[in-house]
């Protein structure tokens, strides 16, 4: 079976989220930092009148956090009835893999809790995110 | 005929008419002379009754048919009213509410009806037994038709009628009208409907009733039942009104012997598809006075003018008609947002009305006396606050009657009255509603809040110290507390008052608690007016710009920093003569930036009974705000109700001061040593 994919960076790294939890992807606009919530909170932003989270996915999957920049994008995501951002470096493509394509993740080392599969495209590695997990605010 | 798009319609207005049955026996229990209260009952039950069998509940229709025939008798004084048919309508009500509830849930209204309907019919013989006693010496006894009667629809004394009718030579038609479907007026042609055949003959019956014809309550067709002497022409000359047709006609016939009606059940005809089991969406209804609505539409015309007004302007760059017509803008929605926030208003009157039932349940469970006054009734709230407001209300009264008001016995031992007090009063106060319970019991003991606290590890021991007896009492509200030391079916199942607090928070709203032992305890819970915009002022720290409500702010002041006094680590301020305990939104928030600001500003909030100095660099004005939440995934943060959208387009949060210290007190920063 085929899966479309959409792929962004977060530093160096290649990762992909499942295109049909994909509500549309913005360029960075501000974000208003929510105090005393967890720390990859981002904050909340303005989308067109309604007030959404957005969180740093860098701080999510425990990665250095790094400057935002020209190519910086939200992606906006809507998991059943949950409207959230996702914080990426750079959107790069839609991918299409087949599930032959996928391998479960082995744990290795790093986090690998938020990854539900990888992606294997030519001699990509893309990582595809988890996203009930990741939204999930209680699994650190 | 599908009448599930009545459904909503329906439910509601059942609510209402077992509200008033409720309260109408209510009354009648207390004084039962009146029996003007039996007329308002009657009315409930009948137009139940009418309504249950248009939408196919026929279990309801049932109940409702075999009370109304109940309250009849004992409106005709042929029962004596006694505790015993009260206590029995009182359980009809209940099994009737039990009904409404499932059908709300999209289920069938199945509920063994059995014991009650047998109950209703005891008395209703007994009192059957009695008129015969009564009237031995007369002739006749009225026949009983207790079975067909449900069959057909007819009561007792319609039934009469149609046999003394049949007996004197009188024909009754039973006369199907139907309208037709472009028929705008219905219920003028439904009157000349009226007016026309009750110039032949007299009506005994219409199916709806016929107060639910006058008021439109039917879909295109209805029947009656004509005594009249005249044959089919006359009445069909009578009937030759425009957008009218008579759609079927023919003779009642009773037989003679048994005294039934043999011609088939009218109300099957009206069977309802939901049944099937379909699941209906309920929605929340609001009932508009037309001329808000009307109001309504006025302002949106007024604002269509503007918008285009403003693309001329646009096209013609006249400025100076800009101002005009944003001034003009601003009018229309200022005016706009009242209508709205008015037509969103219910009285808490509804609200209210569920606890005098509730009160004599439990007084008699509880074998204690109570008196129950209501005030305010008629105070306005949004309608999502008064939907939510009433479970916090329920469990305050009935902690109030359980634990708070002592058994008569007691009560006179400590010279009270035997009948304790319970009132519950609503009033406006600027932009809240305040609701008050109080009642002149014993009172909360402070002492076992004291131990309890302790022994909960609600708050340190050095903490509990430095608190006043305000401060303590108010710990009830905290979770895991409860100072019920025997559980009872009533009040305290291990639910504290936490679950109260926390929803009465929700709504945005505070309450507190104030006692004098012996003499009773008052719940004071303040609601503001609506949920959906609120008066806020803008503040600045550092970069970030916080949203403080206005119904928290007591005053600004400007503050110096060299004003600015340690005692004990807190920082604190004169003002007027009195300390204020300051704190740094700077601080509590974590907001980053080090600039400095050559001049302070606090913001004096009050918080419970304690005022407190929060301090922000710039006030950037006073401002209606549109409350958005932040969403399930942000919910439950301490010190934030929800964020607003600014006019620049970006969020601003709005603080919420009920919660903003709580990370204060848990690090020992205690903001009650004031």
């Amino acid at each position: 079976m085929e899966n479309q994919f959409i792929a962004f960076k977060l530093g160096n790294e290649e990762y992909a989220v499942d295109i049909l939890a994909v509500k549309e992807i913005i360029r960075w606009i501000h974000i208003t930092r929510v105090p005393k919530a967890p720390s990859f909170v981002y904050g909340v932003i303005n989308l067109r009148g309604n007030v959404i989270p957005v969180l740093n996915t860098h701080l999510r999957l425990q990665l250095p956090d790094i400057e935002i920049a020209d190519k910086s994008r939200i992606i906006i995501f809507q998991v059943e009835e949950l409207v959230v951002g996702l914080t990426v470096d750079e959107v790069v493509e839609v991918i299409t893999l087949n599930d032959d394509m996928l391998e479960k993740p082995q744990m290795v080392e790093g986090n690998h809790r938020f990854i539900k599969n990888i992606g294997k495209i030519k001699n990509r590695l893309i990582m595809i995110l988890d996203l009930p997990k990741i939204f999930d605010l209680k699994l650190i | 005929m599908d009448v599930s798009r009545y459904l909503d319609l329906f439910l509601e207005e059942s609510m209402e008419h077992l509200q008033t049955l409720n309260l109408g026996l209510l009354s009648l229990e207390k004084d039962s002379n009146r029996l003007d209260l039996l007329d308002e009952i009657f009315r409930a039950a009948h137009t139940l009754k009418g309504m249950s069998a248009t939408m196919g509940y026929d279990p309801v229709a049932q109940l409702t048919h075999k009370m109304e025939s109940l309250l009849e008798k004992i409106k005709e004084r042929k029962i004596l009213l006694n505790q015993e048919i009260v206590n029995t309508l009182f359980q009809c009500v209940d099994a009737l509410e039990k009904m409404l509830l499932m059908i709300r849930e999209g289920e069938t209204p199945e509920l063994d009806l059995k014991n009650l309907l047998k109950k209703l019919n005891n008395l209703e013989k007994s009192q059957v037994i009695k008129e015969v006693e009564q009237e031995r010496n007369k002739q006749k006894s009225p026949p009983k038709f207790q079975q067909e009667e449900l069959e057909s629809g007819f009561n007792e004394y319609e039934i009469n009628v149609i046999h003394e009718a049949l007996s004197k030579g009188f024909n009754v038609w039973k006369i199907m009208i139907s309208l037709s479907p472009d028929c705008l007026m219905k219920s003028v042609r439904a009157f000349m409907v009226f007016r026309n055949l009750e110039s032949l003959g007299e009506i005994i019956k219409a199916v709806p009733p016929v107060q639910d014809i006058e008021d439109e309550k039917f879909d295109r067709e209805f029947t009656l039942f004509l005594v009249s002497k005249e044959e089919s022409t006359e009445i069909e000359q009578a009937l030759n009104i425009s957008e009218i047709a008579i759609k079927s006609m023919e003779k009642v016939k009773v037989k003679k012997s048994k005294g039934s009606v043999p011609h088939k059940p009218i109300k099957t005809k009206n069977k309802t598809q939901f049944a099937s089991g379909k699941k209906h969406q309920v929605y929340q209804t609001v009932r508009v006075d037309i001329g808000r609505l009307d109001k309504l539409m006025n302002l949106v015309g007024e604002l269509v003018i503007n918008k285009t007004r403003l693309e001329q302007i646009y096209l013609s760059n006249d400025w100076r008609g800009l101002h005009e017509t944003i001034e003009q803008i601003n009018h229309i929605t200022t005016d706009l947002q009242m209508v709205v926030q008015n037509v969103r208003m219910v009285s808490i009157e509804q609200v209210f009305n569920r606890f005098p039932r509730m009160v004599r349940d439990l007084t008699k469970e509880l074998g204690k006396e109570v008196d129950l006054i209501l005030e305010g009734k008629d105070t306005e709230l949004d309608r999502t606050v008064i939907d939510e407001i009433g479970d916090p209300l329920v469990h305050l009264i009935r902690n109030a009657i359980d634990h708070g008001l002592e058994p008569p016995k007691e009560r006179e031992v400590s010279h009270k009255s035997p009948t304790g007090m319970l009132k519950l009063s609503a009033k406006h106060e600027g932009n809240q509603v305040s609701i008050c319970v109080e009642d002149d019991g014993r009172g909360l003991d402070v002492e076992a809040i004291r131990c309890k606290v302790l022994e909960n590890k609600i708050v340190t021991k050095s903490q509990l110290e430095t608190m006043d007896e305000q401060a303590i009492v108010n710990l009830i509200f905290e979770s895991g507390f409860s100072t019920a030391k025997v559980v009872t079916n009533v009040s305290g199942r291990g639910v504290g008052l936490d679950v109260v607090k926390n929803k009465i928070v929700a709504l945005n709203g505070q309450v507190s608690v104030e006692t004098k032992k012996g003499q009773g305890t008052r719940f004071l819970i303040k609601l503001p007016l609506t949920l959906a915009i609120i008066q806020a002022l803008l503040v600045k720290v550092q970069e970030e710009i916080f949203a403080i409500p206005l119904v928290n702010i007591d005053e600004t002041t400007d503050l110096e920093p060299k004003k600015i006094k340690n005692i004990q680590g807190q920082p604190t301020m004169v003002l007027r003569g009195k300390v204020l305990p300051l704190v740094y939104i700077k601080k509590i928030l974590e907001v980053p930036g080090d600039k400095e600001a050559e001049e302070l500003n606090v913001v004096v909030v009050q918080k419970g009974k304690q005022k407190i100095g929060l301090v922000v660099e710039d006030l950037i004005g006073q401002q209606e705000i549109v409350i958005s939440s932040l969403g399930k995934l942000l919910s439950g943060l301490p010190g934030i109700v929800g964020a607003s959208i600014l006019g620049d387009g970006t969020v601003a949060l709005i603080l919420d001061i009920g919660t903003l210290f709580w990370e204060g007190i848990s690090c020992g920063e205690s903001i009650y040593s004031f």
